[in-house]
């Protein structure tokens, strides 16, 4: 029988091992819990205006808002998720209704809405959305355009169930 | 006739990086879709950068044919008008969109720059709160030259970033110019004190 020498190195090595099979331990049920939910941005909710009408397109449009709606966990897309957007355009306020409409994703679980121009506001030229229909958390973006000049914008959603 | 031709040269420098930035800044075509409350708002943070390029020229005497207490005269002036530019730029934000601005003023923007700002303007209330009251309180020379001076360099710092990072108000040339011209008048002024003490 092999004799196990306790020394002050083994027992380091040994503790070590332990500790760094704990910290992968934390990580293996997040890994299997799947895709993350998106957490509300900051400063999201500006501006919002509840029950957005869902319409073709905002004003006159020539600005494109798309983006993906998935469910946490599995990634399943999610048809007919209502997705409210709104901004400060070449046509409005982010405070104006006017400024404001919905639409509902497609059965692949992806939104597209036009809109009029985003210029920038208050230092940054970005969109708002919301997805608030109660059947999954409330979920605030408000992504950032990469450059002032872009005629689109994407940003996606992953929710949880409430 | 050199030393006069210097003058006028250092004169026109400081006319046109205080004056471009608002001309350039009125040519913007974002104008087109901001109604009136949001470009005062705006124009008032453009002047505001101009005033804080004004102080440092003055305290330090560095533009010519004006006396010292001349300078010191404008110098405090031009601090009461930079502490109204300022209210003015927050309060008219605040009309134009109200949850950005209280955003901004609990330090959770989303907005980097935001949080550059509303430590300018702190550090700048702060000096005119302080200007306001050395007297009454009599404050000891050299501590209120010390924590005008630090409060000082806060404010031109934080006004700087601030606008640097922020897009569609100023444009960009014209702004970077103001924003060196600031922060070398500010250098310049703190290495002479250093001159002076040794």
């Amino acid at each position: 029988m092999p004799k196990i020498s306790l020394t002050r190195r083994s027992l380091l090595a040994a503790s070590g091992a332990v500790a760094a099979t704990s910290l992968s331990g934390l990580t293996v049920p997040a890994r299997a819990a799947g895709l993350e939910p998106t957490k509300s941005m900051r400063g999201g909710a500006n501006n919002y205006l509840s029950g957005a009408p869902i319409v073709e397109r905002i004003g006159g449009g020539g600005f494109w808002m798309s983006g993906t709606v998935r469910r946490a966990g599995d990634g399943a897309p999610l048809a007919g998720q209502r997705i409210q957007i709104w901004a400060h355009t070449t046509e409005g306020y982010e405070s104006d209704w006017e400024s404001h409409g919905a639409t509902l994703t497609d059965q692949n679980g992806v939104y597209r809405l036009e809109m009029p121009q985003i210029v920038p506001a208050f230092g940054q030229a970005h969109g708002h959305l919301a997805y608030d229909s109660g059947d999954f958390e409330t979920v605030f973006l408000r992504p950032v355009m990469k450059s002032s000049k872009d005629t689109s914008l994407e940003a996606n959603f992953v929710l949880k169930s409430v | 006739m050199l030393i006069k031709t210097r003058a006028r040269l250092i004169w026109l420098a400081f006319l046109i990086a205080m004056l471009a930035p608002m001309i350039a800044a009125a040519f913007s075509p974002l104008l087109a879709w901001r109604d009136s409350i949001y470009i005062i708002a705006g124009f008032a943070g453009i002047f505001a950068m101009a005033l804080l390029l004004t102080q440092p020229l003055l305290i330090g005497g560095y533009l010519p044919s004006i006396s010292q207490r001349k300078n010191r005269q404008f110098h405090k002036w031009f601090g009461a008008l930079l502490v109204v530019m300022v209210l003015i730029h927050v309060v008219f934000l605040w009309f134009t969109s109200p949850p950005d601005v209280i955003d901004v003023l609990l330090f959770r923007s989303p907005t980097p720059f935001s949080l550059w700002g509303v430590i300018a303007m702190w550090a700048l209330f702060l000096m005119g709160l302080m200007a306001a009251i050395r007297k009454k309180i009599r404050l000891p020379r050299y501590i209120w030259q010390r924590a005008h001076l630090g409060l000082a360099v806060i404010t031109v710092i934080g006004s700087v970033g601030h606008a640097m990072l922020i897009e569609g108000t100023m444009e960009t040339i014209t702004k970077t110019v103001l924003c060196v011209f600031v922060i070398a008048a500010t250098a310049k002024v703190i290495s002479d004190r250093i001159k002076l003490k040794r």
